[in-house]
């Protein structure tokens, strides 16, 4: 089976046909590693490409990520036999007294679409749900998002609960939201701010790759 | 017993301008809004701070430096009048002793400037939505609900004249429509679930208002429109689906002017241009001199009919000249001093166009507000009176302007935009003009977690 025939169903958002291709490449023993990589992840990267340059919008990307998780729910348990790993694992959250929550989807979003497991707490999520989670997981990232000029400093707040705990240098913190900035981020110690979904997308990745813990590249 | 509006306000599209209205609004201190002079709206916030007890005392003084401020600018510059809104942070409403603490501080503070100086203004109490909090939303009780009704009623009391919200009743739902460009769920959350919780809201509020003296405002669809125009400015998603939900949040604001609302309406809401062609009520707007709370494609068009022109929000920060919040009321009172300057000398409707014909073409959310296209969109609003039907038919007709005004290439939209018009008017085709089929048909789709829908009295 072509696996650019994958890529297309999965770029098209064609949900049916990407679960149907994605059973018979299983049949024909492709791997389950080059099914993902080559099928799957990699045509979701097209598809950031394209919306990175103004060719579609979050809604055409959104149906695509739906196809792509489609195929991944069937190769999930297919994953730890064959020794196949997500790049890396997310946390993701909004901080405490905040309810805005769309920036932050779309963030989980594009990196789902990048191959990593995000772990979305949604909003108003006190500090110390942001750490629990954290280790109980055995996070890569920390993504935390606040919308409100009163909400900013929670961020801080959630920072000094991994200082508090001891474990802030085991996790990559990224920060973003309307009223965050990049001296913010260095005021609070943050170690990256990303102005929207597909900057946050690229520097975790680019983090997740160079850090070379991983057993999968996208 | 609910008001009814089955025609426009107005016989003429010549007589829909900035500064007037059908129904002007007297205050209590005999500023009339709507009445021949367009108004600055100032809004304020404080700088990046926690809003705890502990900063409250910062705060006050902070609100206090901010509405000295600007209303010695507004003396300075000889502004006719000055409306103040006070729009609260979440935490001043869900601890309304707070909120009710700086109402009573910018309040004191107006009468002192208005009694020292004779400069008139007027304050709008604007209290969060906070039944959101409460994921599922609960609209209609608890501890939420009881904090916005107790600082609605102390500032009414303490003498706030306006009331006004930007309500979310069917936001829940209709975020992930919007990032999905999903109009089927749109329809809902506005038509269905939004419609019935404005009446149930505005009644309380109205009824708040009539208690203590104070003015039943108006509300914002902030949450489903100003998101979906911000995102389509970020290129997220398509400008023709922001400009389409412009229009069909009109339904469910209408609901509120049903029901005891009677202006003026809030300043993100561009939706009120529909609502004052339909009930002649005053309205507030935001536009070029809003860019320092976000930025829009619509920076002159939404002065065209505006009877207020606000800033919509601006941080205590100091720039070159001054504080912000300064900087912000004097850019309103220029802009407002020369609009009352072309209405003195007979230009109404010549500077009505010029901002009008000035943003309407370059984009879709601007030709929506264009006055022909208003009246065109009111009038379909009116045919019917089921709020549902009305946001089907309004989303439906706002898609017929935007692809003639694309057929008769005066309308510049990107390659990209263009087929998103068939797409979403194949979403609204697909809607069943029976609203109780289309609820059950949705009760399926609509992840129930997110909602409850007894909370907007359906079974």
């Amino acid at each position: 089976m072509d696996m650019q025939e994958l890529s297309l169903a999965v770029q098209k958002g064609k949900l049916k046909v990407v679960k149907e291709l994605v059973n018979q490449a299983l049949e024909e023993g492709i791997s389950v590693q080059e099914i993902l990589d080559t099928g799957l992840i990699s045509a979701m990267g097209i598809v950031g490409e394209k919306f990175k340059n103004n060719e579609i919008f979050v809604p055409e990307m959104l149906v695509a990520a739906r196809a792509m998780s489609a195929g991944i729910k069937i190769l999930e348990p297919l994953m730890s036999d064959s020794g196949v790993k997500p790049i890396g694992k997310v946390v993701i959250g909004t901080v405490k007294g905040d309810l805005h929550d769309i920036g932050k989807n779309l963030v989980a979003m594009m990196m789902r679409g990048m191959g990593a497991t995000v772990y979305d707490l949604g909003i108003d999520v006190p500090d110390k749900n942001f750490v629990e989670k954290a280790e109980e997981i055995g996070a890569d990232i920390v993504c935390i998002s606040a919308l409100l000029t009163t909400t900013m400093p929670a961020i801080d707040d959630v920072i000094q609960e991994f200082e508090n705990a001891g474990v802030r240098d085991k996790y990559y913190i990224m920060i973003g939201g309307a009223p965050v900035s990049q001296n913010y981020a260095d005021k609070v110690g943050a170690d990256a701010y990303t102005s929207n979904a597909g900057e946050a997308a690229d520097v975790a990745k680019a983090y997740l790759i160079s850090d070379c813990k991983k057993g999968v590249t996208a | 017993m609910s008001l009814q509006f089955t025609k426009l306000a107005y016989d003429s599209v010549d007589d829909f301008v900035y500064g007037q209205c059908k129904k002007p609004i007297t205050c209590k201190n005999g500023m009339i809004i709507g009445g021949g002079i367009i108004y600055p709206e100032v809004n304020f916030t404080l700088p990046p701070m926690n809003a705890t007890q502990a900063t409250l005392p910062e705060a006050k003084r902070i609100y206090k430096e901010m509405v000295d401020g600007v209303l010695k600018k507004a003396h300075e510059l000889h502004a006719p009048g000055v409306v103040i809104e006070f729009e609260t942070l979440p935490q001043y409403t869900e601890n309304p002793e707070w909120g009710i603490e700086i109402h009573k501080i910018l309040r004191d503070t107006m009468y002192t400037y208005e009694a020292k100086y004779g400069l008139k203004s007027v304050l709008r109490m604007t209290p969060n939505d906070l039944r959101e909090m409460s994921r599922p939303p609960i609209m209609r009780s608890g501890p939420y609900w009881d904090a916005m009704v107790r600082i609605f009623e102390q500032t009414a009391k303490d003498g706030a004249d306006i009331l006004a919200i930007e309500s979310t009743g069917g936001k829940e739902i209709n975020d992930d429509a919007i990032v999905n460009a999903d109009l089927r769920t749109s329809v809902f959350a506005l038509g269905c679930l939004g419609a019935r919780d404005m009446k149930w809201l505005w009644q309380n509020i109205t009824q708040i208002a009539d208690t203590y003296g104070a003015i039943s405002g108006g509300d914002s669809a902030c949450g489903f429109a100003n998101t979906s125009m911000v995102l389509a400015e970020q290129g997220f998603i398509p400008k023709v689906y922001a400009a389409v939900m412009r229009a069909m949040v009109t339904p469910r604001a209408l609901v509120a002017l049903e029901n005891g609302a009677v202006g003026p309406g809030k300043d993100c809401a561009y939706e009120n241009v529909y609502l004052k062609a339909i009930t002649g009520t005053p309205i507030s707007l935001e536009g070029k001199t809003a860019a320092c709370a976000h930025f829009s494609p619509i920076g002159n068009i939404a002065a065209s009919v505006a009877d207020l022109w606000s800033n919509e929000s601006i941080q205590q920060v100091k720039l070159l000249s001054g504080f912000a919040p300064v900087v912000s009321t004097e850019q309103l009172i220029y802009d407002c001093r020369l609009m009352n300057k072309a209405t003195e000398k007979g230009y109404t409707k010549l500077l009505r166009d010029l901002l009008v014909e000035s943003d309407c073409y370059l984009d879709p959310q601007a030709y929506i507000l264009a006055p022909e296209n208003v009246f065109e969109i009111a009038r379909e609003i009116v045919k019917s009176q089921n709020p549902f039907i009305r946001t089907l038919n309004t989303g439906k007709k706002a898609l017929e302007i935007l692809q003639r005004g694309v057929d008769k290439k005066e309308l510049h939209l990107d390659e990209r935009e263009v087929d998103w018009i068939d797409r979403l008017r194949d979403q609204l085709d697909e809607i069943p003009e029976d609203e109780e089929a289309f609820i059950a048909e949705m009760k399926d789709e609509v992840d129930s977690d997110k909602y409850n829908i007894k909370e907007y009295g359906l079974e």
